[in-house]
């Protein structure tokens, strides 16, 4: 069998890279900032408003050499970009609401083996089959608690087409460091929406490669630490070292053990590898106001109604803080409580029926009143509603 | 795939195989040894994929590279690593029940002809769970979801492969002296190889059914399945073929221009324009070109589309917002600029239109009914011009008109981003559209309401 022409973990690359402005729509950034991220393997099943995602990437992952599939089903994708990730791609999987919660096992399997994968959900409006044209924001508590055994995952939410890219390259960075499935939550109002977009304006880190195995080392432990938060080196399969993966129980071996105490071991790994990472996971961007009493927090396209919001209650005269969570899950707390600092209201708008506002009222102080402007109608939150509801006029 | 010859690819490591006594998983893992004694390959090089199920136990019992997946799933993982990494041999080990469960894998996989290795160990009963029936258990079985006897005909596992297009496919039993060389044939094979082996589930079909060896072969026979061969042809193996389409997919879809500013705007805030009309009018595309041009001036816009699932049929609506600032909130609350095409795109905004601000702007379709509005309304009549361009001819009206920016910018759009002989069918619908807003002028209806 021919070697295929490119392994995951190519060096950082600029291919794809474009200069100058471009009108594309969220799902073409998303890609875009997919193979900037080195992404090499993608397979998705057709759903809207996700399904251009595998039209874009099968136009663009030819030249990097990678790999496109279009799966039976959204199992199979998970399944497909699972074994791919674990032989050493860079894998990408997309799809919306209906589809990620035929992701829910296999995302679990993704927690337990330590695999690496971005995972796209262009929410549409649920439950079930609901308003497949229509935008949303339904998934998000469902992304934090979507399988069994409630291990926490890394959540990233883009409002706008640079952040769609941006996010999107950074998921895979978390990804690769924290051996772990990255969602990225966004909303069909960005992903099938033109706009203008400028890949050189966006500002990004330094690509990050999943920390290997060296190759001589005499063997492979697939789930070694020494402190809990440790992320285990990675041995592709295929590469220097005989690799196992389980879906079992197992200890640092990757062999099923029934030990409590070193399933135990295993569980407080996981959690604490993401719980230790917190403060360089937590994206937030931050419009705070000296002396406000009014904080908004929102994320998603919401946060884009926020801040013609506060652009029209600060013209007012009133005085408001904003708070735009770029980070969902972890909740990136250290942020939330430093702009909850001194206000009296925290209003949280989203296209749902109030899922991150319980986040926000577990942080917030008990004399602070906390107003969801709540919106399920498959319509944008506008910036009109978060005046109104928020009693900002 | 020579490496240096080992007495057996098994390891005592992990404690002896842990089946029942008479168990034909232990004849199955033993020819699989055997097997891979015979082909020699590097275990580094070797995946033993495992499904749920008592089969799902024994990939640990190899000093291969193992996995060990979900239930039903396995073949996805096990295609993901050939995917990934093509040079692997790739083997999966599942029961009859992972058959069920992951049915449209099995169909998918031989349908594809990814060059996988697949071993069925069929014991016709759910041995781990406790016995209950499966998709393989014979009519008139006796599980213990299955009091009263199965009622239920058995899959033909291996002829569903074959249907699905499998290009090398192999009944076996554990009774088999040749199964070590039917596996390692099976494994040698460049594309998807199943091997089917009916084994004796001595836990709980063989008790439960007063069930054996000659029984096993008897009931085989009755259902007419057939025993040994059953499909051996050539067909492409997927990742060879998908690594040749791929190179020939490179360069296909080179990126499409940047747009620069070149031109200037008179747009100085937000501006909201909302185009209806039907399918077949190129709504949608017409839009784009629009927003493109806006950018040649410098401005920021956002396109949102509303069209039935059908897109062949019924309304087409486009929302474009221009910007010279950063926009934020994409919908449009109150449209400065409504251009109505057909009478399914006035339905579907029929609501909208009601709610207008005398500060807007209608551009109609002189045949068109509208529905009472404040905004002002420009006829225009349109029915010269081809269909697939009345959009351009009604934008280019309008720009006309208001002089947001200039046409210059919108036949750019057009010339840079479509093929010449539509460029050019636009660049004549905007001198027609042109023409229109002239007449129009002329005739002094541009001036109020209707």
């Amino acid at each position: 069998m021919p070697h295929h022409p490119s392994r995951g973990g190519a060096a950082p690359s600029k291919r794809g890279r474009r200069m100058g402005r471009v009108f594309i729509e969220g799902n073409e950034a998303i890609a875009r900032g997919a193979m900037r991220a080195g992404c090499s393997f993608f397979a998705s099943y057709p759903i809207t408003p996700a399904s251009s995602i595998l039209r874009y990437m099968l136009q663009m992952i030819p030249e990097a050499g990678g790999t496109v599939l279009q799966a039976e089903d959204e199992i199979a994708s998970m399944g497909f970009c699972i074994g791919a990730s674990m032989a050493g791609r860079r894998v990408l999987t997309s799809t919306s609401g209906p589809g990620l919660s035929l992701y829910s096992e296999n995302i679990g399997l993704a927690i337990t083996g330590e695999t690496p994968m971005v995972i796209v959900d262009i929410q549409r409006q649920g439950p079930a089959t609901g308003s497949a044209t229509k935008g949303a924001e339904g998934d998000i508590q469902f992304a934090r608690w979507g399988t069994s055994g409630g291990l926490p995952i890394i959540a990233l939410s883009p409002a706008t087409i640079s952040e769609a890219y941006e996010l999107t390259y950074r998921a895979f960075n978390f990804a690769e460091q924290y051996r772990t499935p990255v969602l990225l939550l966004a909303n069909k109002e960005l992903g099938v929406t033109m706009e203008t977009f400028d890949e050189e304006a966006v500002d990004l880190p330094p690509l990050v490669e999943r920390r290997r195995v060296a190759p001589d080392a005499p063997e492979y432990l697939p789930h070694l630490f020494s402190s809990p938060e440790e992320v285990p080196a990675i041995s592709d399969f295929g590469g220097p070292h005989i690799a196992r993966f389980t879906t079992s129980t197992h200890d640092p071996t990757a062999y099923l053990t029934t030990n409590p105490a070193a399933i135990q071991e295993m569980i407080d790994h996981y959690a604490a590898k993401i719980d230790h990472a917190a403060d360089d996971l937590a994206l937030v961007r931050e419009d705070l106001q000296e002396g406000a009493d009014t904080l908004i927090v929102s994320y998603g396209v919401t946060s884009r109604s926020a801040a013609a919001a506060v652009t029209e209650a600060r013209s007012r005269g009133k005085r408001i803080s904003s708070l735009v969570l770029q980070t969902l899950w972890p909740v990136p707390q250290a942020a939330i409580r430093k702009a909850m600092s001194g206000v009296r209201k925290i209003v949280v708008p989203e296209m749902n029926m109030g899922q991150y506002r319980i986040e926000i009222e577990r942080l917030a102080p008990p004399d602070v009143e906390v107003v969801g402007v709540m919106k399920m109608n498959t319509l944008l939150v506008s910036p009109r509603e978060i005046l109104e509801k928020g009693n900002l006029l | 795939m020579s490496h240096r010859a080992l007495a057996t690819y098994m390891t005592d490591k992990v404690g002896p195989l842990p089946f029942c006594p008479g168990c034909g998983h232990t004849v199955l893992i033993k020819a699989l040894d055997k097997a891979l004694v015979k082909l020699a390959p590097d275990p580094k090089q070797v995946v033993i994929v495992t499904d749920i199920g008592c089969i799902g136990l024994a990939d640990r019992h190899f000093i291969t590279n193992a996995f060990h997946g979900l239930h039903g799933r396995s073949i996805t993982y096990a295609c993901g690593l050939k995917l990934a990494r093509p040079e692997l041999s790739v083997i999966t080990l599942m029961g009859d029940g992972a058959c069920g469960i992951g049915g449209t894998h099995l169909l998918n996989v031989a349908r594809r002809n990814i060059g996988i290795t697949l071993l069925v160990a069929n014991n016709l009963n759910y041995g781990m769970t406790g016995g209950q029936h499966s998709v393989t258990t014979p009519t008139g079985g006796m599980t213990s979801t299955t009091p009263w006897g199965n009622i239920e005909r058995p899959m033909d596992l291996c002829g569903t492969a074959v249907a699905a297009g499998a290009a090398w496919v192999h009944r076996a039993t554990s009774f088999d002296g040749n199964l070590p060389d039917i596996l390692a044939t099976a494994i040698g094979q460049p594309g998807f190889a199943m091997v089917e082996v009916w084994e004796l589930c001595t836990a709980h079909y063989v008790p439960r059914n007063k069930f054996g060896k000659k029984d096993l072969i008897a009931l085989r026979q009755s259902f007419g399945f057939e025993h040994g061969p059953l499909v051996d042809r050539m067909r492409p193996e997927y990742t060879e073929w998908h690594r040749e389409a791929f190179e020939r997919g490179r360069g296909q879809a080179p990126p499409p221009p940047t747009i620069e500013t070149c031109y200037s705007n008179r747009v100085s805030r937000k501006t909201g324009i909302v185009i209806a009309g039907s399918a077949g009018q190129k709504i949608r595309s017409t839009a784009t070109a629009f927003a493109k041009a806006a950018m040649y001036t410098g401005l920021n816009a956002t396109q949102k589309d509303d069209y039935p699932i059908t897109v062949l049929t019924g309304f087409s609506v486009s929302e474009l917002i221009l910007s010279p600032e950063t926009i934020e909130y994409t919908a449009i609350e109150s449209p400065d600029y409504v251009i109505l095409l057909s009478a399914d795109g006035v339905k579907r905004v029929r609501a909208k239109i009601g709610q207008l601000a005398a500060s807007c702007t209608i551009y109609a379709d002189a045949a068109l009914e509208l529905p009472e509005t404040e905004a002002r309304v420009v006829r225009l009549p349109l029915e010269a011009v081809s269909k697939v361009t009345t959009a351009t001819a009604a934008l280019a009206a309008m720009l006309t008109h208001t002089e947001l920016f200039p046409h210059e910018a919108l036949e750019k759009a057009f010339r840079v981003f479509r093929s010449p002989s539509i460029a050019e069918q636009n660049l004549k619908a905007m001198a027609e559209g042109t023409a229109l807003i002239d007449m129009t002028r002329q005739a002094g209806s541009t001036g109020g309401a209707e």
